[in-house]
């Protein structure tokens, strides 16, 4: 059997917006990814990027505007069977009951993708990538955070996805796993064939390895770039986001009005 | 004003639910693995208590008889409103409350922790839907366990009546009286009838407790509010169905 039989594909957001009652929480953002491509959607907490993300795997209907995925709309159930989509959510939504390696099995064999031996070996394959072989036989309690992560990438990517979504793949982590995670996303393409979009509020996974970056405030995208020149962009909003300074003799909360 | 906002939105996502499992019937063949880990579920958590309270509630339906019957004569009586009243009525309703209370307070908690957790969005990217992988085969689990459980209800009553008609002093009945009384009114179209009432009572109980989970919202709290819910509705929906029912089927 081939490595990969996938191609990577193209996503394209038209005129979203969203709302939740009264707060809007998306105002008429657009952007493309191109096919293979590391996006890193980035913003403060609460500027919606799950919400964003979301949309990208149907579990929220946009109000307005749409989201293409490889030119088919994402809010029809039909595109997501054509085109295999993975999302590694932010808290890992492992499957609590099933062990480590029947949470990596559940996709294969839920479509009876493979025999056996097959599906063995490559769970196997995307656990030795991740370092987590040990992990195979324990429950996702057992598991710590950065490991839970790995084990959430890893049940991703045994799905062979084309496009791979990851919603803040690096919070909550130390350091070190945050490069850790951070690289493995980055090194991904060499054994996937996959576009890769990442949301997250960490400059380091942003700079570190994004094609290109989209900066989401309050629902709008303010920014969109690739990582040289948001680091170097003078507009004040993005200056701040990228590199806030810490000043305890005017404090920003005391700047509020 | 909310709640009765609530109830009717827990019915109509129930009948959404119901008809959206419905349309994944197609992929049962695949599921039936699922349907008998739950089916197994099920009579693993009901049974023993079944049976344990349908033979007190047959004792404690003859003993009150008994004890009426004291002053009118004719303790043979006994054997008769046993037999009917268990079949037509108790055993299924005992089989259908304590389902609620064992197995749709614990299917809630399951699906309500998996909505709570993301599980079930994360079912959803997977193109496994939760109504295909944990709705419906549950749905034709209690399909077939329900018959079960109730025949052991029923059986387990009139056994329970007959002990006591025997042994207590009072009453002191012939055993092969109270059971040739049993069976000289109670027939197979009354045990049938039971066993209908008890599959429907079956179905909504395991269909409440299904949306139920899947409609919580929030965090731990909402866990726990969702299975008292799912308790108190499927018991409030068994004695509206079943008198409904117990009309239709007169
Ligand atoms: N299902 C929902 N119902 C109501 N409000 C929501 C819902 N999901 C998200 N929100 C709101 O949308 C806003 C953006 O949320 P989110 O996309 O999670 O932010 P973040 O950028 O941190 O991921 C938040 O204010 C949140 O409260
Ligand atoms: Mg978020």
């Amino acid at each position: 059997m081939a490595e990969t039989s996938t191609t990577p594909v193209g996503v394209e957001v038209k005129n979203l917006s969203k709302s939740f009652g009264q707060q809007v929480v998306i105002e008429d953002v657009s952007f493309d990814v191109k096919p293979g491509e590391i996006f890193v959607l980035m913003g403060p907490s609460g500027a919606g990027k799950s919400v964003l993300l979301r949309h990208l795997v149907n579990l929220e209907k946009p109000d307005a505007g749409q989201v293409l995925i490889d030119g088919k709309d994402a809010a029809d159930p039909a595109t997501h069977k054509a085109i295999r989509t993975a999302l590694v959510f932010q808290a890992g939504a492992l499957f609590n009951s099933m062990s480590v390696f029947d949470n990596l099995a559940f996709y294969p064999r839920e479509h009876r993708l493979y025999n056996k031996s097959t599906l063995r070996d490559k769970v196997e394959r995307v656990l030795k990538i991740l370092h987590i072989e040990d992990t195979a036989k324990k429950l996702p309690a057992e598991l710590s955070g950065g490991m839970r992560k790995r084990v959430a990438i890893a049940r991703a990517l045994v799905m062979e996805p084309q496009l791979l979504l990851y919603d803040e793949p690096t919070s909550e982590l130390d350091p070190v796993t945050a490069a850790n995670i951070s690289e493995i996303i980055g090194t991904l393409k060499e054994e996937f064939s996959v576009t890769s979009i990442a949301v997250s509020h960490d400059r380091d996974l942003a700079l570190g390895i994004a094609d290109r970056v989209g900066l989401l405030m309050n629902g709008k995208l303010i920014a969109l770039a690739t990582p040289e020149e948001l680091a170097a962009s003078t507009d004040p909003q993005v200056a701040e986001f990228m590199s806030p300074k810490i000043d305890i003799q005017d404090p920003r909360f005391r700047k509020i009005s | 004003m909310n709640t009765a906002r609530n109830i009717l939105e827990a019915i109509g996502s129930s009948l959404v639910l119901l008809l959206r499992s419905i349309g994944y019937l197609p992929s049962l063949p695949r599921q039936l693995g699922r349907v008998f880990d739950y089916a197994f579920h099920i009579g693993y958590l009901t049974f023993p208590i079944v049976a344990i309270l349908s033979f007190f509630l047959g004792a404690v339906l003859a003993l009150q008889t008994g004890y009426s019957m004291n002053f009118a004569g004719g303790q043979e009586l006994i054997g008769r409103i046993v037999g009917l009243a268990v079949a037509r009525e108790l055993a299924p309703l005992i089989t259908a409350f304590l389902l609620a209370g064992r197995v749709g307070s614990s299917i809630t908690a399951e699906i309500a922790s998996m909505t709570v957790y993301q599980e079930v969005d994360a079912l959803r990217t997977m193109q496994t839907p939760p109504e295909r992988i944990l709705v419906m085969p549950r749905l034709i689990a209690i399909l077939f366990m329900m018959p079960v459980l109730t025949i052991v209800a029923v059986l387990l009553g009139w056994f329970g009546g007959g002990v006591v008609a025997q042994h207590v002093e009072f009453i002191g009945l012939d055993p092969n009286v109270y059971w040739a009384n049993l069976k000289s009114v109670t027939e197979f179209k009354d045990v049938m009838n039971g066993l209908i009432k008890a599959e429907v009572f079956g179905f909504f109980v395991v269909l409440i407790a299904c949306n139920q989970g899947l409609i919580t919202r929030g965090g731990p709290r909402e866990i726990g509010f969702s299975v008292t819910r799912s308790v108190v509705t499927g018991m409030f929906l068994v004695l509206l169905l079943d008198y409904v029912l117990t009309r239709i089927l007169m």
